[in-house]
Parts: C-alpha cells; structure tokens; sequence
C-alpha cells in the first residue's frame, strides 16, 4: 500500500494539451501511472498523443472513470479549474500551477475543504510512490521503492533528499510535495496523518521552510501521534525578515515564522533535525540505524 | 508589490475611507503651494512627510509638524532628497523623491486597524486594536489580548455586524460606531478590489472632536495577482527598489539582493534558500538569492549571470542545480555562454545533479573555461568559500 498514488491511480490532465501538460502526461505515464484522457476547453474530442480530450471535467470523468486529476492550467484559470474538478468528486485533486492569487485560493479552500476532495498544492512538485506511480513533475529516476515518507513545500529541495536518501541505499515509500503557497489544501500536519498511518511508512522527512506556523502544528502533531522516526529540516535560515524568497509562502513577518522557532519545535518534538540541507540523508541513515 | 502612503489614502478615500485632506509634491515649489492652501483653509498644523517605501520614516526624521508657512518650506527643503535612514531601509537610507503635505489632526486617541490573509484558517482576517501607533508585531507579542479578530467567511464577506463589533471594542463612543463601520466595510472592499495580502491603518485615530480618520496606511499586493490590476500596476514606483532586482524581474528572475559575497544561481526557491544556509554553515555570506525557475532557458542563465555579476561585492559564483524540468545541459551551456561572453574572471563553483547531468558536466569539460564541480552540496559549497577568500565568520 502507498498513499495517495498507486496501482489504482486512474489519471487525467487538466491542460493536456499545453507545453506543460502534454510533457509531463507523458511522464506520468513513462513512470507507469495509467493516465485515461485529459480535458482541455474546446479540444474535445481530439485524440492527443493517444488520450482521448475533453471539454469539462465531468464530462471526462463519465467517460474514463478517473479518480485523479493533475492541473498544469496557467494561473488566471488554475483557481476554476480546481473548483471544476471539484464540482466534478475527483478524490485528488493535485494543482502544479505556481502563482495563483492568494484570494483566489482563499475561495477555493472554502469549497474544497467541504468537498469530497484532496487538493494537493498548488505550487508543488506533486506526489510519487516511487515504483507505483506518480503525478506531477518530479524526475522518476532518481526514486527508490523502500519506506521512507516525505513531506515538503519544495520542488527541488525535496529532489535534493530523495537523492540524498536513495545514494545511501534508502527507498522511499511515498514522497508528497505540498506546496509552496500560503494556502494549500494538504498541510504538513495532513500529510503527517497519512504517513503515519501508512503500514508501509516506517520512517518521515519532514521539510519545511520560513514563514507561517504549519511546521510548529506538524511538530506538535508529532510529538502527540506519531510513533515512526522524524527527520527535520527548515530551509531559509539565512533569509532576511520581511522579504518574500521566491515561494508566496516563505516570508518571516513580525518574527513569527523563523527558521529558528521552527526547529526548536521540531526539536522539543523528537524529531531528529538536520541543521545543514547535506545531512538530510545521513542524518536519516543514522536514526534508521543502517 | 509596495505603493507610497499617499497613493494608498487616495486608494481608501475611494472606497469611503477618511483620510486627511492633503497633496504629494515632488517639488519645493508644489509642497509649499500645497500647505499653503492647507494654512488658507483653516487648519492650523501641516505635515510633512516623506513618501519612502520604508516604515520608521517618523523617528528617522522625515516627518515633521509645522504651524507657519515659512515652517512648512524650511521641513519640505529638509526633508526632500535627504537620505531617509530606519530600522526598515539599511544604513545607506533610501532617497525622499516625494512628500505628502497633509492637514495636521488634534489627537485623540490612537487605534490600529488591519487586515490580512490568515495561512492557518486559508481566511481573511479583519484586525483591530486600541493600542494603535505601536509596531502591531510588539503589540502581539505583548498584550496579545489587546489584539481583536473577526474571521472572514468567504461566502459572505467581511459583515456589518463583525465591523461593529470590532467597533465597540475598541471603546468607540456610539455616535462614532455609523463611520468606524463604514471606515472598515470600505477597507474590505479596497482590500478585495486591489487582491491585497496586507493593509494596514496605524494609527487609525480618533480626533478631539470625535472625527475618525486613517493618519497611515500601508498596502501589500499580492504580485501573483497584478496581471488583472492595470491601475494598481501604474502605481509601481521602481525608483524605491533595488536596481538589481527591477532587472531581474525583466526576465521573470526572481532575485532578491543580499550583502554577502558568494553569488548563489539556483532552481527551485526551497534549495535557493537551502544554499544560502549551507554557505552560511561553510563559514561564508550569500550576496543573493536567486531562483531561475523550473524552466530557465539558455537567455535566462546568460541574464541571470549578468545581474548577480553587477553586484560589485561578489567574489565567487555558486552554481547549485537539481535538473528536473531544468535540463542540466541546458544549463551548462548557458553558464559556459554566459562565461564566455561576459568575460567572467571570478571563480565558479558548480554543483549539478538531476536529468542529463552527464551531458552537463561534459558541456562543462570541454568549454576549456576554468569551473570548480562539487560531487555534494557540502563539497561544493566549501570550494565556494575558499575560492571567496575564506570564511568570513564563525561556524555556529
């Protein structure tokens, strides 16, 4: 069993039509993710690269039975096309689209957290079960099945532990990219639920970065819940307050959000905190005890 | 993105907001015109002050009361191009080009009034506070009670009853309950109209003779959302930010100017950040952050280049990429063109991994140019220090 992703992902792509989304369809389903058609306004009916495009998300969702969407909408539209997917009881809903305005997803949350739905980002690298399948937009390649979970806002720092853990010869079980905006649908905490309650999770790494309180409430969740070993990591130690590093998210206002609050909750919690982004890996293949 | 005070107030005047009547100049000559008609019109305080995209203008000396007209040229002359210093500019101070000459109010109380988008609850929350003219972030960490919320549902918006509410606790006397509401409901309003993350009235105050008026205001956009804002747009005044970093925003850079001297070129904004601290930890300082996105094309590495070498206090590159949708050898190549071209004579580390990095450090062997690789992040990150002349503070 993995979480989220697997052998039953039945997938499609909001935007498959586009640069992004045509790219990374094919991605998915190189990794081995059975993706079922794609939606496009306008195309439907086309075949593209072997999918079968639709107009609406309803529409595909009647026709292929998919349990997954993937969005790669451009910003202005990315807050429908979550609402539409939505609209349609698409059990996950993973948003890859960075910038979409704060406001926007403060309207969307509204109607997803009382949906039937998971929303996964927006601004995230996606999820995989390294093995089974993924959706999103990380490099496959550099996964290994095994039973490490990951959690993080990150697209690239998350790749830099997965590569850390893997050259050490520890597989991954599932690794979910968050996201990096300040409202996301599935927070640190969420995601520390599943993992923890996933048989196959043995072990977490949990990364978080500068600004808001989601990694305190994730240190808090952990010190009350969970049994399996944390590693800990927060990006941004050296960043200056008051400015925005690139994430919406990432932002220390009114020392609230420092990297420094966060990793003594991290800490206070049991968690196994790497103080440099090098050691994830190690610090890991130390608490596993390989 | 950030606006001047006095654009802000016409921003709130629209939307119902009481703000002092006043006037910016760019000139001496506007700026005594403007308190000129100020004094003819009765008031018998003006203010100055300079309009700088920085908080603190106030104890840094570029706001001033005055109660002549001669008073009033004397402070404009003082204040207009000084090289306004705070807490929020850094020691160089940042240039007064603008001032507002407001009418003066009689005080009475101070309050604080605030809105915000809230990450915890993903809602809008309106803020309200009695003790007003202080930092807000002093005030929460304090007397954390002293701080009043109402939550917003965004089904309904921000309420009349919620705006009362917040009203009478502030202890505002019942005959000024009719404006506070109607101050509040309009800051909602510009705060959704404008896609704010941030507005802010400190201090919002009430005067001797019971009148209610915002005496500050600070905005915050959300730059995700000014493709829809053309108005709000036009407000943008580049001559308050960093030269580098208007650059950099010409090519969808996202850069932002530090005062180290390792140059950082990185994918992805987590290991941006994560670069900065692990140079910190090899005993060296970052001169930026840069993030050239998931999808850099060859132009935006040789631009990027560009930048971070017009900052004059670098002394070493750190090159730290995890191809994903980045290509390696994309990257590579840029680096080697950029090199080439831009005739670089500092050293370059680089660290790379991820898709087509054999490619990549190919590229780079065979450009005949002088690049140091790094197998790890740590090893890397080392090489850049000590190609930087050493560290430059204590490990802690």
């Amino acid at each position: 069993m993995s979480v989220l992703v697997g052998k039953g992902t039945r997938l499609i792509v909001q935007g498959i039509t586009g640069r992004e989304g045509s790219f990374h369809a094919r991605g998915c389903a190189d990794y081995g993710t059975k993706v079922v058609g794609g939606v496009t306004p306008g195309k439907g009916g086309m075949i593209h690269e072997g999918w079968p495009v639709f107009n609406t998300v309803e529409e595909a969702v009647r026709e292929t039975g998919a349990n997954a969407t993937v969005i790669f909408v451009p910003p202005p539209a990315a807050a429908d096309g979550i609402l539409e997917a939505a609209a349609a009881g698409i059990p996950l809903i993973v948003c890859i689209t960075e910038g979409i305005p704060v406001l926007d997803m403060v309207r969307v949350w509204e109607v997803v957290k009382n949906s039937r739905s998971r929303l996964i980002g927006p601004n995230c690298p996606g999820v995989i079960s390294p093995g089974k399948a993924k959706i999103g937009i990380m490099p496959g390649l550099i996964h290994k099945e095994g039973s490490v979970g990951i959690i993080s806002r990150s697209g690239t720092l998350t790749y830099e532990a997965v590569y850390q853990l893997s050259e050490r010869g520890i597989g991954q079980s599932t690794a979910i990219g968050i996201g990096g905006d300040p409202i996301v649908g599935t927070t640190h905490v969420d995601a520390l639920k599943l993992l923890n309650e996933d048989p196959d999770t043995e072990a977490i790494v949990m990364i978080g970065e500068i600004g808001g309180s989601n990694e305190e409430a994730a240190a808090a969740y952990v010190r009350e819940h969970v049994k399996k070993p944390v590693v800990g990591f927060i990006a941004g130690q050296t960043a200056p307050p008051g400015r925005r590093m690139g994430h919406a998210g990432a932002i220390i206002s009114g020392g609230e959000g420092t990297a420094q609050s966060k990793m003594e909750a991290m800490r206070a919690a049991g968690i196994h905190v790497a103080v440099s982004p090098a050691e994830i890996g190690a610090t890991m293949q130390r608490v596993m005890g390989k | 993105m950030k606006i001047h005070e006095y654009q802000g107030k016409e921003i709130l005047r629209n939307f119902g907001v009481a703000v002092p009547e006043g006037e910016m100049a760019t000139t001496l000559e506007q700026a005594y015109t403007a308190a000129d008609q100020l004094f003819s019109s009765g008031h018998k305080v003006v203010v100055v002050k300079a309009q700088i995209h920085a908080g603190g203008r106030g104890k840094g000396g570029g706001v001033k009361l005055v109660k002549t007209l001669e008073e009033a040229a004397a402070a404009s002359k003082a204040i207009l191009g000084m090289q306004l210093v705070t807490h929020q500019t850094g020691p160089q101070g940042q240039r007064v080009r603008r001032l507002l000459i407001e009418a003066g109010s009689a005080i009475d109380r101070e309050l604080y009034l605030g809105l915000v988008v809230d990450r915890a609850s993903g809602q809008v929350v309106f803020m309200a506070s009695p003790a007003g003219g202080m930092e807000i972030e002093e005030v929460a960490h304090e007397t954390p009670e002293k701080i009043y919320k109402e939550y917003v549902d965004p089904r309904t918006g921000f309420q009349p009853y919620q705006a009362r509410k917040l009203a009478f606790k502030l202890g505002l006397q019942p005959s000024q309950i009719g404006e506070a509401v109607k101050c509040m409901m309009g800051m909602y309003r510009a705060f959704l109209d404008s896609d704010c993350t941030l507005m802010e009235i400190n201090p919002f105050i009430s005067t001797k003779d019971h009148k209610l008026l915002a005496l500050d205001c600070k905005m915050n956009f959300d730059d995700n959302a000014m493709f829809r804002h053309k108005m709000l747009r036009e407000l943008r005044d580049i001559s308050e930010e960093d030269p580098l970093e208007v650059e950099a925003s010409k090519y969808a850079l996202n850069y932002i100017k530090l005062d180290g001297s390792i140059a950082c070129m990185v994918n992805g904004a987590g290991l941006a950040m994560a670069t900065m601290d692990i140079i910190k930890y090899a005993g060296g300082a970052p001169a930026n952050f840069l993030d050239v996105g998931g999808g850099a094309s060859q132009e935006q590495i040789e631009n990027a280049f560009g930048i971070l070498l017009s900052d004059s206090n670098v002394k070493a590159i750190f090159i730290n990429i995890f191809g994903g949708i980045l290509r390696v050898d994309v990257l590579a190549q840029g680096v080697v063109n950029a090199a080439r071209n831009l005739n670089v004579s500092l050293p370059i580390v680089l660290r790379l991994e991820g898709t087509n990095v054999e490619e990549g450090r190919k590229i780079l062997a065979e450009s005949g140019l002088n690049f140091q690789v790094g197998a790890t992040m740590k090893e890397a990150a080392d090489l850049v220090v000590a190609a930087a002349g050493g560290a430059t503070r204590q490990q802690n």
